[in-house]
Order: C-alpha cells, then structure tokens, then sequence
C-alpha cells in the first residue's frame, strides 16, 4: 500500500488575546491508499484543525507554525495557502466534508450551481456536461429524483439529503484524500447508517482514502482500518482500529472506552467509569503530559519529564506514556 | 374510573398534542403537526423510564406535556394521582414544585446573566420554600450535592464547562426535592468523557432522594444503560414498551430492530460480524404522516394490511408491548 499523505510535526498554533494557544502540536500521521482512517478526540483536541492545517485553511490569528505536510512527493506547506498549486489541490485532490451541511452550503445558490463550479473550475467541464455529471453525482450519493431536485435550494433539503448533497460535491473531482469532519453528528441515528454506509462503499468504488474526524468511537469501530486518537493537541495512540479497542494502552483511550455505556449491558449491572476532571485549557499548557492531572495510572516519573514522545508498544501500534498499563487494568 | 393505582408516579393516557398550521391574516387553520397521536404509558415510583427515538418524533412534546408546559389536545395526564390534564395554573403550581427539569443545551437553558446562585435558588423563592439564610443554605447543600463548590455560586454561566453547567442544571431541577424528574437529552451537549459523570451522577441521585425520571433521548445505549424500562417513539407514536433487557434481547418492531443496528458499537469484532439494517428513505412529515402505521413505508416487512389500520399497542407476554401487526 502507498501512502498519499504523510504529515510530519505539524504545529498549528493560534495567537489569541488571552495566550497562545497550541491546537495542534506535534502531530504526525499518515494516510494509505484506499484507507479508511479515523480520527478521534473531545471537542477541542485539535482534530478538525489538524486537517484544515492540511488543507491550508487556517485563518489569523491561527498560523502553521512548523510540519511537512508531503503529498505527491511535493510539501504542501512550501505552496502559498491561495496560490495556484494549492488551489489545484484543494477541493479537487483533496477534498472535504464539513459537519453542518447548512451551513456549508450556500443558502442563496440552488444545488445546481455550487455541484457545477466545482467541475467547470477543476475540471474545465461546460455548464451542460457539468450538469449532466452533477446529476449523475445525486443519483450516484441516493437523492431520489435528482434531475428535477438539482435546481433546488439547500433549504428545500433535509439535513439527510443536504449531507448527501456535500458527499456528492466530495467525490466529484475523483479526490485521492476525502477529509469527513464530523460526518454525522448533526443527523440522527438511523440517518447516520445510511450516510456512513454510503461514504463507505463510495471510497471503495472510486478508490479513494478516507479520514474521519469523529468523536463517536462507535462509528470509527465499524469503519476505519486505523485510529489516531487525540488529546490536547497530540496524538496520545494510534494503531490497528482492532488492536485499540481489544487492546487500549493509553490511560486516555482507555478511559473514553470505559466511560461510553454500551449496548446490552443490563441495566444497573455495571456503573460508567468516567474520566474525572475536564479537559486542560489549552493555553499556557504544563511541559508534563496533558492527560496527567486526570490519570489514575501515573507515576513519579509523570510528573517530572516532558510530555513523552510516542512510542512503539507492538505491531503498528504507538502511545504516547511512560506508564505500561497491561496488567494494571 | 378506576382508583389511580398506587405505585404509579405518571400515567399518560391517550394523549394528543396538536400543534395547529394557520394561514393568512385570520390564521386560518390549514393543518395539524401531531406531534404526539394518541400515546399511553405510564412510569413507575423510584423507576426510570426511557423515552427513545429521532428527532421530530415527539418525545421532547410528551415530556412538556407531563410538565404541562403544553396544553395537550387531548387524553389525560395523571400525576401522583391527579388528574392534571386541565388543570388551572394557580391549582398546578404546587404541584409543580414536585417536577423537576433538565434541559438538553447547558448553554441555552441557563440565564447567561444570572449567577449560578440565584439560578439554583430561583425555585425555592418561587415555591415559598426558603429565605434568607435558609436559602443559601439549601443552596449551598445542593451544589454539593452535584458535586460543585459552593464558593463558585456568584459565578455566571460562561464561568463554567459544559459539564459542570449542565450540573447547575441538575440542581436547579432538585431544588424543590421533587419526586418526578424530566430529562430532556440531558447528555447530548456534552464531550464523551464528561457525559459519563453527569449519567453517574443522576444515577446516584435517585437513588439518594428515591427520585423517578423519563429520561428522554436519541442515543439508545445511554437510554437502555440508565433505565429500567424503555419506550420507543416514531413519529408521534409510541411503537414498543419493555424493560431494557427485553428490548435488547428481543426487539420486536422493525423500527427497533432497525434502530439498534444503527447505533456503531465500539468494538470492531462486533462490528464486522453483525448484520445492519439500513432503512430506506426518511422520516415522514408529522403533518401528513403515511396512513396506517406510520412506519409501513420505510419497513421491509411491510404487508398491504400496514397501510390500512393503524395497529394497536398490543401485550404479547410479561409487559412487553408492541404495535405491529406483523409480530
């Protein structure tokens, strides 16, 4: 398997009023050919800005302060964010999938239009095979009807179709990188088997690498063949989606499977274990590892080293922790 | 009309809630949003009962209903034994010192310009429950009692996490020691490893104060976790009543069925050998729902019969209750 993508020490730093803030620090990952990989972590552990970095759409007061980010042999940070070879990357490359389908969408322009520039820019289709080839890409995402729907409205969608509709404007270019940032977490349950399901077997039909970004570790189990798991920035674990969830070694991946009932336990058979204390704030961080204050599995040497570097524990499998935690659970 | 039964802190019985669509200048009537159509159930003291299903089917409508927040069309509400379904509002409020809420967003529930304190204490001021020292005593038992520092209660709410916001929440919802609680999506809002602190801490809650709860929500493993029986919703409809248990090890409705394989479990042994069921099409509009059972068009087991009638909430053995005709 070839790797597309191959992020190295990317730091993506935001320059706030209150201190700087470092969202993402450190963070290394890479992305194979057909993978479907799965980015995990709380609200504000850096995963979306991690793959806006790549997608150089930070925005002051954020600024890329160090990393590689290689694709096609070439570092992308070397590219101008709105220069040429960027713009010739993005949304046609690589390209993404934001979580709130209304407000990704413009409200003011009908389907149509915002599915064709896409092709006409990327593509140098004309409007009337753009047309044609957008109408193919509702039918091909599920929206019944799509002859007659593709001059709606975002509005006159449900958050179903409208979703359906950013999967459709994902896949047009035949991207290599489909970046899902929160897929389906502004959709209900049976709606989000429906769009996984479709995310799924598109990727596999057009051949393209997956990354979802998510906070939900069920969806992640059912779909992606890797895990990268975040806290505070960093990447904490990463490793074979199997060997994570039969096999957790971080204090922290093992905290977030705990603490998510699960289904068919009986009721009041087993209390929750949750994570106690609340996630660190992100400015003016401790050079001690993140996750320490709310550890039940630290040591002395926790308190006195640096945040450690990630280390091999077996077969593709990395953590970032001085502890050795099997045995002890 | 026979005797309220004893053990029963709520029973709902046939309840309707209409919400009208008016046009034009006289708001002329045009059509119903039936919210909820003709649902029975009932909950338990000291029990919890979950109320499950998606957005739009009603299950937040028939909380405010027990609440009484709504006028419902029609049924009856019967709270602690009485009939509150009409009640006038100088009657109901006493009454209402004896429900509690708690609300889906720790954010917009929340006065953003009222201290966590006064936030808490609002609804023994409001009940003539408390003054003065009393008060802030009591007020400051109940952050304790959630597991806040009482020092924090001049705080407002932008001063707190989500999680510790939703635990004013919890505490203004206790204030009046009620003995019903209405959790509305209570976790929804918050991070994966805070949602678990805040299920311990209900959890232990009733068992401390023997409270009663309709724990209202989407995500069928937190539901079935928390309680001892479970009602699934759609579309207005109430279409299976079980124990957990039950319900996990024999769904009956093909919406439940449907529902469960759904939710991802976060195991991908499991994962990789379960069969999903992937529902065709969308939920319905609550205006002009499908005829007979609601859930006849997206159901692959589906006959000409479901389109005619809508099937009944029927027992099929140990309280298990299904509508479904094909079961």
């Amino acid at each position: 398997m070839s790797v597309v993508l191959d992020v190295e020490n990317l730091k993506t730093y935001f320059h706030t009023e209150y201190g700087l803030v470092k969202a993402v620090d450190g963070v290394s990952f890479h992305i194979n050919q057909g993978e479907i990989i799965g980015l995990v972590g709380e609200s504000g552990c850096g995963k979306s800005v991690s793959i806006l970095s790549v997608m150089q759409l930070i925005q002051s007061p954020g600024e890329i302060v160090d990393g590689k980010i290689m694709f096609e042999g070439q570092d992308l940070l070397q590219y101008e964010a709105n220069g040429p070879q960027m713009r010739a990357t993005r949304g046609r490359k690589m390209t993404m999938i934001f979580q709130e389908p209304m407000t990704s969408l413009n409200p003011v322009i009908t389907i149509c239009r915002q599915m064709t520039e896409i092709l006409e820019l990327h593509l140098d289709m004309d409007r009337h095979t753009a047309r044609e080839r957008a109408i193919e890409l509702l039918r091909m995402v599920g929206v019944p009807d799509a002859a007659s729907r593709i001059d709606d409205y975002p509005h006159q969608f449900s958050g179903g179709m409208r979703q359906r509709v950013m999967i459709a404007m994902a896949i047009s270019c035949n991207p290599m990188i489909i970046f899902a940032d929160e897929p389906t977490t502004a959709v209900d349950v049976t709606t989000q088997a429906q769009l996984l399901e479709l995310m799924k077997d598109l990727v596999t039909r057009i051949n393209t690498s997956l990354v979802i970004v998510t906070h939900n570790l069920g969806v992640v189990a059912r779909y992606a063949q890797r895990i990268y798991v975040m806290y505070a920035g960093r990447i904490v674990e990463s490793g074979p989606a199997e060997d994570i969830f039969d096999n957790p070694q971080h204090p922290y991946t093992i905290g977030l499977l705990d603490s998510v009932p699960r289904l068919g336990e009986k009721h009041g058979s087993k209390k929750l274990i949750p994570i106690y204390g609340l996630p660190p704030n992100l400015i003016n961080m401790p050079p001690t590892c993140a996750f320490l204050p709310r550890c039940t599995y630290k040591t002395e040497k926790c308190e006195k080293e640096p945040w450690p570097a990630l280390r091999s524990t077996g077969d593709n499998h990395y953590i970032s922790c001085y502890v050795d935690v099997r045995g002890k659970q | 009309m026979k005797e309220p039964d004893n053990d029963l802190m709520v029973e709902v019985k046939n309840l309707k809630m209409y919400f009208p669509i008016t046009r034009g200048l006289l708001k002329r009537k045009v059509a119903d949003v039936k919210a909820v159509d003709d649902i029975s159930f009932y909950i338990k003291k000291h029990e919890t009962l979950g109320l499950v299903g998606e957005s739009g089917c009603g299950k937040t409508t028939t909380g405010r209903c027990i609440l009484r927040l709504y006028q419902p069309t029609s049924g009856n509400i019967i709270f602690a034994g009485k009939d509150i379904s009409n009640m006038r509002e100088g009657k109901l409020k006493p009454l209402r010192s004896n429900m509690g809420a708690i609300f889906q967003d720790p954010f917009g529930s929340l006065n953003p310009r009222q201290i966590a304190g006064s936030i808490v204490g609002d609804p023994l001021k409001v009940h003539d429950m408390a003054t003065g020292s009393e008060l802030d005593d009591r007020v400051a038992e109940l952050f304790q009692m959630v597991g806040l520092d009482p020092t924090m209660k001049d705080r407002v709410p932008h001063e707190f996490s989500g999680g510790q916001r939703q635990r004013i929440g919890v505490a203004r919802a206790l204030a009046c020691r009620p003995s019903l609680v209405i959790c509305d999506e209570p976790i929804s809002a918050l991070d994966v490893s805070i949602q678990a602190q805040i299920i311990n801490l209900l959890e232990e809650l009733q068992e401390k104060m023997g409270l009663t709860y309709l724990f209202i929500a989407h995500d069928l493993a937190v539901v079935q976790h928390i309680s001892e029986r479970v009602a699934v919703m759609y579309l207005g409809r109430i279409v299976e009543i079980t124990t957990s248990e039950e319900l996990y090890e024999n769904p009956l409705h093909p919406y439940t069925k449907a529902l469960f394989s759904a939710i991802p479990i976060p195991n991908p042994k499991i994962e990789k050998t379960r069969t999903h069921i992937v529902l065709k099409g969308e939920v319905p509009s609550p205006v002009n729902p499908p005829t007979g059972c609601h859930f006849h068009p997206r159901c692959h087991m589906a006959v000409e019969e479901c389109s005619r009638e809508r099937p009944p909430l029927r027992d099929i053995g140990g309280g298990h209750l299904v509508a479904c005709i094909r079961v």
